[in-house]
């Protein structure tokens, strides 16, 4: 760890002007700094502004503040009862101790758990732009089979993100040029020929809250995470899927991935598959085939596609059976 | 041994002292001004170090020295070919030179003020190296030139096999594990004078003495190792390793206290590993299964610093009947660190292809695996010319036991056809066992005039429960309450005690424990005699009368032999009438060596393993587990249900999840973290169970009692996956079980 200057911000204005890397749980910011991968000159601690606060809205949706803890929005009892799928997929991750710690602010900027990219040893695109990815010839297991390139296969590795992908929320950001809403789905950036960037978000901005809309009644979710063992581990495919059938047919679907990709993989190819068909198992199978059409292996995680389709079929089979 | 203490589920005597915080390990002693060392590490698996720069780093605040090959003292080689008690993990002292032989070496070390100012510095000290390929796996090592270190023939297996009808001729693979015990190696060095105070984590305090008296170039009797609690071991902390040489090097170098915590990071590489095996099995056996043939060919890495051999051929000669087996292994260098024991070495390696094999005839032959065993079962150890009686072994009891509780006859053995709701259920079995030792140990206890009593020992307790076990000898033999009894141990001041490995160290000190508090009642009894004014003084009348009346010491008290001891008198009082403060009494005890020429003395257990499949979503877990050991007689049942118990969870990671992945590019353990290095966590362990067949084995100490540290890891990989190809048809030679090798050869599709 390198010696840097560390401030509190009291309001949301002044961590704006502050122009600084933001402190919210550290599970990541820490842990990374510790290794020397991410070497902040200023830190400011924001633990100590009011966005700490799940609140209903008029509209029946929800708005999370963006320095909720991940405990306390995976046991608020609407996020339980309605938004079910988000308060499975936080569960899902990490450990007790981390989600305590862990915000929802700061779990959308996770950084990967590429192993290349924790270690300042090896080449890494995302870490040093242009220095080559050591991942693409290395151990790649655990890496993406979705929206990779040529300079980064890293997984993006949050739960949260792809149950609040499932579910089209909002992330709202106060920055240098004022307050803005960004729709999660055109949050996050594939990493191209740029891996470093990996969010729109500019320099100095902050994420205040995230807005979830409101479900129509009877609709379904859930979160199922795949991985090696049964807890504290990254996904290696993991599959959110919101979801509203009327007679039989499947009248609205929303279906993410995580574990999988670079970003929290939002699947219209099998949205597409499903809406407007039959909740039946060949549908279910069409709408997998459809999601991975596009998945390019590597030379260790090929088995990750059918991982990522026996998930989606699995989840839809779940939801679905006494619709 | 009436309404005995022994064999009693005693609560851990040190187990308030650990959950309350109270327990010091080594990380956590800090003398005054003490300072802190912060290693600095090769990032490349060969090749020499051209330059070290280290100015930047000694100009960073707090920075008191930056120690490398090029500025360090001397350090000396351990004599451990020529003396018992000096053996290192790695003989190659830390700095010896400029050559880098493996990621992870050490090739600095910065001392500071704080920790954060000798870690800070350390990232600033920059390493040049030239290097070379690097070697990891044994497809890329160079065939080896020297013949197998290790080889065993009896008959003619290859002749034998040529001719078997019935053959199985397959390899296994387990990969490196770590040990990766939670509390990290540490070193607190003190120096006063030419003397040198470790506060260490070690399984052998005198060991650990003497390897550092001899690195260090000072006599044995200037050094003191003191490792009162260990935060987990598993065979990583029974070698002194190179951190505990540069902590002492830079407490003299900087003249003050030093405190060396190995990073993590370095727990991969620097403290040893299970190293990874390729092991080549053949099989020959008659169509109703008698064995006829079994060859057993390994290849075992070694680092290029140091020759580490575990034997995992041994048990291949010794667990089953049979005629003809010829087993050899070979030792091939690599570029990685030196391996070291870990729980079970050799045994747990070598059981899993020699086990897995078994389970592969009796598919072969449309036989039940248990009875598979029973019919090669060994009434003699065979690996002897001529073959040698067992001190005692109970296996068949093991089996019986084990398949009843299991429920074992309900198993039916076509590939996925045991159901539970949606999923499918496999059952598999393996034998289990260790080889029981015993060695010599020294133990003084003594008896207070305040009623209490202490036991003391330069072994140590790594978590197994030796602390306990010392106490419950006391208690048994005086009567005195437990509470009473202060048990000393990790102290290399002490009298001379084992190191803490291969499940010897309760069968090693119980004989020893026993007869020095013998001792220490003879000495009041002489005491309580010889006094004027004691009840048991006979006075002048009695000097004609011939041998004084026999006296005995129960439930803390000294009385007449012949009548109860309620009419006699607590011990401190005989102590204290005679104006004294305590009594003690050393006793030195060792195995008779006769016996160790008569009897071949193991460990024998059965396990099963239960996993269930769902293969809608590739989902594999362990569902249920059932073990049943032959130690002898257990010393306590709550510790040694705890170490079985706890070896499982620990076969669980190596059949499932654990394997250390080295880059082959620059050698580097790339998942050298407790988030990418898998073990098992809570929600991965199901309800395990654990049954003890008690005969003692009175051949091996007076207490009939083996050791059970290791054996319970020992066949829980082989059940693991025979438990595996019963519900999903894929059988897993390489260690772990991947969803990925399940979904590529499983018989059942998407649900």
């Amino acid at each position: 760890m390198q010696v840097f200057r560390y401030s509190q911000a009291r309001t949301v204005e002044g961590a704006v002007r502050a122009n600084g890397t933001f402190l919210a749980g550290g599970t990541t910011l820490v842990d990374l700094m510790k290794l020397n991968v991410l070497q902040p000159p200023a830190v400011i601690d924001i633990n100590g502004l009011p966005l700490d606060r799940v609140e209903s809205l008029p509209n029946g949706g929800l708005r999370i503040g963006a320095l909720v803890r991940n405990s306390d929005l995976a046991w608020n009892e609407t996020v339980k009862e309605k938004y079910t799928v988000l308060s499975e997929a936080l569960l899902s991750g990490a450990s007790p101790q981390l989600r305590n710690m862990a915000t929802t602010g700061g779990n959308l900027l996770q950084k990967t758990r590429c192993y290349y990219y924790r270690d300042t040893n090896y080449a890494c695109n995302k870490r040093q732009p242009g220095a080559g990815c050591s991942a693409l010839d290395g151990f790649n297991r655990i890496h993406a089979v979705l929206g990779g390139s040529d300079h980064c296969v890293a997984t993006h590795p949050s739960d949260m993100a792809v149950a609040m992908m499932a579910l089209e929320a909002t992330v709202h950001t106060q920055g240098p040029k004022g307050e803005r809403s960004i729709p999660l789905d055109e949050f996050y950036l594939v990493p191209g020929d740029t891996p470093e960037k990996e969010n729109v978000l500019v320099p100095g901005e902050i994420i205040t809250h995230v807005t979830l809309p409101p479900l129509a009644a009877g609709t379904r979710s859930h979160y199922l995470k795949l991985r090696d063992r049964a807890q504290y581990e990254f996904a290696l495919a993991s599959v959110a899927v919101v979801i509203q059938i009327s007679g039989g047919n499947i009248t609205r679907a929303r279906v993410a991935f995580g574990g999988v990709a670079t970003k929290p993989w939002r699947s219209r190819e099998a949205e597409r598959a499903l809406e407007g068909h039959a909740a039946t198992t060949e549908t279910f199978s069409r709408a997998s085939d459809a999601a991975m059409a596009g998945a390019k292996p590597l030379q260790y995680n090929g088995f990750k596609i059918e991982l990522a389709k026996r998930a989606l079929v699995r989840t839809l089979e779940t939801t679905t059976q006494t619709a | 041994m009436s309404t005995s203490i022994i064999g009693a589920p005693v609560t851990r005597v040190d187990g308030r002292a650990k959950v309350t915080g109270a327990a010091q390990y080594a990380v956590d002693h800090s003398p005054s001004n003490v300072a802190f060392g912060y290693p600095v590490w090769s990032t490349i698996g060969n090749g020499r170090i051209a330059n070290i720069d280290t100015s930047a780093a000694e100009r960073m605040p707090g920075v008191l020295a930056v120690l490398h090959h090029g500025n360090a003292d001397p350090l000396f080689r351990p004599a451990e070919r020529f003396e018992p008690y000096s053996r290192a993990g790695e003989v190659r002292p830390p700095f010896e030179d400029d050559q880098v032989y493996y990621y992870g070496q050490y090739v600095a070390l910065v001392v500071a003020n704080t920790f954060e100012q000798a870690q800070a510095a350390a990232s600033a000290v920059r390493v040049e190296y030239q290097p070379r390929p690097s070697v990891v796996t044994l497809a890329a090592a160079p065939a080896p030139q020297q013949p197998p270190l290790l080889h065993y023939l009896r008959g003619n297996a290859v002749q034998a096999f040529d001719r078997a009808p019935v053959r199985i001729d397959q390899t296994y693979e387990i990969p490196t594990e770590t040990h990766n015990p939670m509390e990290l190696h540490a070193t607190t060095a003190v120096w006063d004078g030419d003397r040198l105070t470790l506060y260490e984590s070690s399984q052998g305090v005198v060991n650990h003495q003497h390897v550092m008296s001899e690195m260090m170039g000072i006599p044995v009797d200037r050094v003191t190792v003191l490792s009162p609690y260990i935060g987990s071991g598993f065979g990583g902390k029974l070698f002194p390793w190179p951190h505990s040489m540069l902590a002492a090097m830079a407490a003299r170098r900087v003249q003050r206290p030093v405190k060396v915590q190995v990073p993590r990071d370095l727990m991969f590489t620097t403290v040893g590993h299970r190293p990874l095996t390729h092991q080549h099995v053949r099989i020959g056996a008659t169509q109703d299964g008698k064995l006829l043939s079994i060859e057993h060919d390994v290849q075992q890495p070694t680092s290029l610093v140091d020759t580490f051999v575990e034997n995992c051929i041994g048990v291949t000669s010794m667990l089953y009947s049979c005629p003809n087996v010829g087993t050899q292994q070979q030792l091939i260098p690599m570029n990685i660190g030196t391996p070291t024991p870990m729980r079970g070495p050799g045994i747990v390696s070598g059981l899993f292809p020699l086990e897995s094999a078994l389970d592969e005839l009796a598919v072969q032959l449309k036989m039940d695996p248990l009875d598979l065993r029973l019919k090669n079962y060994a009434e003699q150890d065979e690996s002897y010319d001529p073959p040698r009686p067992f001190s005692s072994k109970r296996l068949r009891e093991c089996y019986q036991a084990g398949a009843e509780k299991w429920g074992w006859s309900r198993r039916t053995p076509q590939v996925g056809s045991m159901r539970r709701g949606n999923e499918i259920v496999g059952w598999g079995m393996a034998t289990a066992t260790w080889h029981a030792g015993r060695g010599s140990a020294t133990v003084r206890v003594r008896l207070n005039a305040d009623g209490t009593a202490r036991a003391s020992c330069a072994t140590q307790d790594i978590g197994t429960g030796t602390y306990t076990v010392f106490a419950q000898v006391v208690a048994e033999k005086t009567g005195i309450p437990i509470d009473k009894i202060e048990v000393v141990l990790g102290d290399s001041s002490l009298p001379d005690g084992p190191t803490s490995g291969g499940s010897t160290a309760t069968a090693t000190v119980l004989p020893a424990v026993d007869q020095a508090t013998q001792g220490a009642i003879g000495r009041v009894i002489a005491v309580a005699q010889q006094t004027p004014g004691s009840p048991f003084y006979p006075g002048d009348h009695a000097q004609t009368a011939g041998d004084p009346p026999k006296l005995a010491m129960t439930a803390g008290r000294i009385h007449l032999a012949d009548r109860p001891p309620e009419s006699g008198v607590p011990f401190g009082e005989i102590i204290a009438g005679a104006r004294l403060a305590a009594l003690d009494a050393e006793a030195r005890t060792a195995p008779d060596p006769r016996d160790e020429h008569r009897y071949s003395s193991h460990s024998f257990g059965a396990q099963f393993i239960e996993v269930t499949w769902d293969p809608g979503i590739a989902r594999l877990r362990v569902s249920r587990g059932l073990t049943v050991i032959d130690a002898g007689r257990i010393i306590n049942q709550k510790t040694g249900r705890n170490q079985i118990l706890g070896a499982v969870v620990m076969g669980i990671g190596m059949g499932i999840f654990e394997e250390t992945l080295y880059d082959p590019r620059n050698a580097k353990p790339l998942n050298n973290n407790y988030s990418d290095y898998l073990v098992a966590t809570n929600a991965d362990v199901p309800d395990l169970d654990c049954i003890f067949v008690e005969y003692p084995d009175l051949h091996l100490n007076e207490y009939g009692a083996r050791g059970i540290g290791e054996i319970g890891l020992a066949g829980v990989a082989p059940a693991l996956t025979a438990a595996v190809y019963h519900a999903t048809g894929v059988r897993v030679r390489r260690l772990p079980v991947r969803v990925e090798n399940l979904m590529a050869g499983s018989q059942q599709k998407i649900a």
